[in-house]
């Protein structure tokens, strides 16, 4: 059995994907179609550094194989600017000192917009709840909180 | 990962045909938060992977006053938690879901992968035993039914046959004055595993003075998920109070046999079978008689 053809909606762009089936989404995210925000880190879907909104829900890009998607619209870090103004959750991580080596901080935003967009208010024990699964080694989290509650204050 | 065959059929039948012809070798994916591990991490190297997630009869969450609840086998534990049903009636269930893994693992991993997995400390095992979960076995004979405890044979091996696949479990309509509870230890509480878990499920007789019957189930304390039936006869037509619930925990840790791993001694978790069993039965009886 060969390669199998995959269509998916990443950012409201569509993309035909030829892919050997064995392949994870991140993989074909970040390889073929360059969207370099998620990131690998532990591959076994703890870290949560790999984490898209697909069809609406956050998941770990590294656990889902490619075909798995085919049909999907997929939400990655790249696609929460508009217009050259970053969004609300992204500004706000910049403005709290939320970010320092960055490297889970696609996933954290993401995290934190999946949990909004379910949940326009939700308590602090609810935004830490929803970044659980989603590991930071340098910030200690605080201010990463901060910054996604901050979002749910803005009017 | 190596190279495997990929389908992803669009029906039951077409997805039974598969696991016909190519025999062994094949593995069903679901959510794929085991599987891919497995095969990332843990040598697993199938042939080819069926994926489940096109199948209609494996789907959906549904609630009826007389058949009580169907919950398809590639329901996810996000959708197991947030469904109004499971959090009303099913509240052992509710606990379970919503402990396992992450956000991200919740809006994945699905409740038939829990349970084929088979995993001595899955979540989902002992709400489903207590709450009398019975599972639907599509095979090359055709349909059957095998109770939730019968299906574990031991760790991550099931009485499902390699040609077979779990369909739907089903719950009947908890008894009036029904409560149930789920509860693990684990040294963290996000995206752990469960050193021990215990759920309970108990009915309190109409007039509310005497225990009608109780199921118990541990987790993580034997080979597979168990019941502990000596402490559930030892409640059943009694009087609650605090001796007999100790007398219950002390027949649930005479039930378990656990072994002493990373995440704990054989005594600790004993231990734990005795506490969490006390806390549990208290917590249900008091759900029972506000039900």
């Amino acid at each position: 059995m060969s390669s199998v053809t995959i269509r998916l909606r990443v950012n409201g762009r569509s993309y035909e994907v030829q892919t050997e089936p064995q392949r994870t989404l991140l993989e074909v995210v970040r390889e073929d179609l360059r969207l370099t925000g998620a990131k690998e880190g532990c591959g076994t879907g703890e870290c949560g550094a790999c984490s898209m909104i697909v069809n609406g829900r956050l998941i770990t890009s590294c656990l889902m194989l490619a075909p798995e998607a085919d049909g999907a619209d997929i939400i990655t870090i790249e696609g929460l600017a508009q217009d050259g103004r970053l969004h609300p959750l992204q500004q706000a991580f910049i403005d709290h000192g939320a970010v320092q080596c960055g490297f889970c901080i696609p996933a954290m935003i993401l995290a934190g917009k999946a949990l909004l967009d379910a949940n326009p208010h939700p308590t602090e024990a609810e935004i830490r709840r929803a970044i659980a699964g989603t590991l930071c080694r340098c910030t200690g989290y605080a201010k990463i909180v901060e910054a996604i509650a901050a979002v749910t204050e803005a009017p | 990962m190596r190279r495997f065959d990929y389908y992803a059929p669009g029906s039951l039948s077409e997805a039974l045909s598969i696991l016909q012809e190519r025999g062994d070798g094949g593995r069903l994916l679901a959510g794929g938060t085991d599987l891919l591990v497995q095969m990332r991490e843990a040598g697993l190297h199938p042939s080819y992977v069926v994926s489940l997630r096109r199948l209609p009869e494996l789907r959906g969450i549904e609630f009826d006053e007389g058949a009580g609840l169907r919950i398809g086998a590639c329901a996810d534990m996000a959708a197991i938690e947030a469904h109004p049903s499971v959090r009303q009636r099913y509240r052992a269930l509710f606990e379970g879901a919503s402990l396992i893994g992450s956000v991200q693992t919740r809006n994945m991993a699905t409740i038939g992968g829990n349970i084929c997995n088979a995993a001595p400390s899955a979540d989902s095992a002992p709400p489903l035993m207590v709450l009398g979960a019975v599972a639907e076995v599509a095979g090359p004979g055709g349909r059957r039914e095998i109770a939730l405890e019968d299906l574990f044979t031991g760790p991550g091996t099931t009485a499902l046959g390699p040609n077979d696949i779990l369909m739907a479990l089903r719950l009947p309509v908890p008894p009036p004055h029904t409560g149930s509870v789920y509860q693990r230890h684990t040294p963290r509480q996000e995206m752990d595993i469960a050193v021990v878990g215990v759920g309970v499920a108990l009915t309190l007789q109409p007039d509310g003075e005497a225990i009608q019957g109780a199921r118990i189930g541990l987790g993580a304390v034997a080979p597979t998920p168990i019941r502990a039936r000596k402490a559930e006869d030892a409640l059943a037509g009694q009087r609650p109070s605090e001796e007999l619930v100790a007398r219950a925990a002390e027949l649930a840790v005479a039930a378990s046999r656990p072994i002493s791993d990373v995440r704990g001694s054989a005594a600790f978790r004993r231990e734990l079978v005795r506490v969490m069993t006390r806390r549990c039965l208290g917590i249900a009886l008091e759900r029972a008689r506000t039900s």
